[in-house]
Order: structure tokens, then C-alpha cells, then sequence
């Protein structure tokens, strides 16, 4: 399960060229991070290919904190 | 300059003059082609013509599921794509007094509407790559307006609108969203015209004649160049002079 938590901490910090000390699971992508809108959706479009599975769009709006990313993808991988 | 070689490239509208003129174009540059419409035999002669790297895709612009199939056959025969040309277009021509609710919403629904959706649909292979080119055909009339055209003028100028909307969210990612805007076209729409009415056009046409639509062809190759990579929001105006804008 921790792997999870790695795996999307690794996506963000390539994504958003940020330091991986600064993706705590309570940074918000957009305040903390420097995300832009458009970034945030790539950022999901990652996740969805890294873990096998969809990110429907309304589900892709709660996503602003890498936590709640990895919580998404932990109730929703198979792998 | 302007080789397309190893892109890859959708036109739909594809079986009209101006649509299969771009398609050979862009095929002529290097590029693979899928060629949409809903012509399915006019789009197989042109494929034929063609020869290696087309495809046809035939499809609805105002069938939603059908422009998300579109997207995604057109992508899985050549592997992805680079370039999208939204040229399908229709009119449905009256004046504003006796226009037709249905007159109004279908050309609104195929030219604008059908444009956005693939236009979306296609967007995310596009961002992913860094690399994407929009080219959309719209009309020197959503810009000057045309009696009778209320219905198609709108739509044109909702693309000018909405392709530089997209062009501000996309810029970052390497796509380029513009328009072509062509004036009086020589097609089969226009060999329909009396000599009378030709007449009437072309004295407003500073070039004394009708375009041809190589000549649009053209205009849509440079916008798809990686030349053109700094060229983004623009509407480049094709009409002999007819508008200057």
C-alpha cells in the first residue's frame, strides 16, 4: 500500500519538477505545488495510466491534495 | 519548410472541395491522413487517390458517441494524433424572419457544437505528446456577417471565439489552436451560383476572382507546420482581398 503513496509522489515530483521533500500528503497541488489548472489534469491523466484505472471528473475535482490523490487510487487500483 | 513527415493528421468534411483539398495537402506534405464525413463512398475514392497512409473514419458531427468513436478510431488507425482540421460544416441559408428553429440549432449543432467535441476529444493525446495543431475552417463571413446566413455566420464566429479560448489553455502544452477564414471559394457550392450572382461577388473581391481551395489548402498546411509553432488564436483570412481584417 505504501508503495501506492511512492508511486504517486514519484508522478508529481516528474510532473511538477518540485522537490520530493515538498509532496507531504497535505500539500494541495495547486497552492502548494505551483500547479496550474491545465497541470492538474495532467496529473490525473498520469495517475489513470500508472494505476490501470479511470478518474471520472467529478471524482478528478476532489483530487487537489496528494493525499487525496493517494487515497483515491488506493480505494480504486487493482494493482 | 512545412514537411509533415512522421505527423499525423484528421480532416473531416473530407469529401467536400475544400476538405478533400486540405486531406491531399496535408498527405502531399508527408502526413497520414484519416478522412471523416459522411460520405462514406466519396471519402474511399479519395483515400484510393491517395494511396498508403489514409484511413477513412466515416461520422456524424451531430452525433455525440459518434464524434467520441471518431476520436478514438482515428487515433487507433494511425497510432495518434498531431493534427486535427474541423472543416466539416453545413448551411441551412434564410433569412432571419422566416429561419426555422431546427435551421438554426442544426447548423449551430454541426459547425460549432461537433467542432468543440472532437475538438476536446482529441485534446488529451495532444497534451500528453506536447505537440498538437488545431486548424479550423471557419468563414470570412463570421467576421463581416452575410444576409440569410444568421444560422452560419454565428457558428463561424463561435469558432473564432472558442478556437481563441482554447489556444490561451493549451499554449503551454505545444498545441496550436487557429482558424482559416476563406472568402469566396471556387466548389461545388459556389458552381451552383448564376453568372449574375458571381458577378455580384466578385466586384467586392478586390482579386477578381474566386479562390480556389488549394489555396485554403495551403493556408492550413503552414498553421499545421512545426513552423508555425509560434502562431496561436489567429484567424488567417483567405479572400483575395475581399475583407481586410
Amino acid at each position: 500500500m505504501s508503495d501506492i503513496a511512492e508511486r504517486v509522489k514519484k508522478i508529481v515530483v516528474e510532473h511538477l519538477g518540485v522537490e520530493a521533500a515538498q509532496v507531504k500528503e497535505d500539500a494541495k497541488f495547486i497552492d502548494d505545488l505551483g500547479a496550474d489548472s491545465l497541470d492538474t489534469v495532467e496529473l490525473v491523466m498520469a495517475f489513470e495510466e500508472e494505476f490501470a484505472i479511470e478518474i471520472p471528473d467529478d471524482a478528478a475535482e476532489k483530487i487537489q491534495t496528494v493525499g487525496d490523490a493517494i487515497g483515491f487510487i488506493k480505494s480504486n487500483a487493482k494493482s | 519548410m512545412f514537411d509533415l513527415s512522421g505527423k499525423t493528421a484528421l480532416v473531416t468534411g473530407a469529401s467536400g472541395g475544400i476538405g478533400g483539398a486540405i486531406a491531399r495537402a496535408l498527405h502531399r506534405q508527408g502526413a497520414t491522413v484519416t478522412l471523416s464525413g459522411t460520405r462514406a463512398e466519396a471519402l474511399e475514392q479519395l483515400k484510393a487517390s491517395l494511396g498508403e497512409r489514409a484511413h477513412v473514419v466515416a461520422a456524424k458531427m451531430d452525433d455525440a458517441a459518434d464524434i467520441d468513436r471518431l476520436a478514438k478510431e482515428a487515433e487507433a488507425a494511425m497510432g495518434k494524433l498531431d493534427i486535427l482540421v474541423n472543416n466539416a460544416g453545413i448551411t441551412r441559408d434564410n433569412i432571419s424572419m422566416r429561419m426555422k428553429d431546427e435551421e438554426w440549432e442544426k447548423v449551430l449543432q454541426v459547425n460549432l457544437t461537433g467542432t468543440f467535441r472532437l475538438t476536446r476529444a482529441v485534446m488529451r493525446g495532444m497534451m500528453k505528446r506536447r505537440f498538437g495543431r488545431v486548424v479550423s475552417i471557419t468563414s470570412i463571413v463570421g467576421v463581416t456577417g452575410n444576409p440569410g446566413q444568421a444560422n452560419y455566420a454565428a457558428a463561424k464566429a463561435g469558432l473564432i471565439g472558442m478556437s481563441k479560448s482554447l489556444a490561451q489553455e493549451l499554449a503551454s502544452r505545444g498545441i496550436t489552436v487557429n482558424c482559416v477564414a476563406p472568402g469566396f471559394i471556387a466548389t461545388p457550392m459556389t458552381d451552383g451560383l448564376t453568372d449574375d450572382q458571381k458577378k455580384g461577388i466578385l466586384a467586392r473581391v478586390p482579386a477578381d476572382r474566386l479562390g480556389t481551395p488549394d489555396e485554403i489548402a495551403a493556408g492550413v498546411v503552414y498553421l499545421a507546420s512545426e513552423e508555425a509553432a509560434y502562431v496561436t488564436g489567429q484567424t488567417l483570412h483567405i479572400n483575395g482581398g475581399m475583407a481586410m481584417i
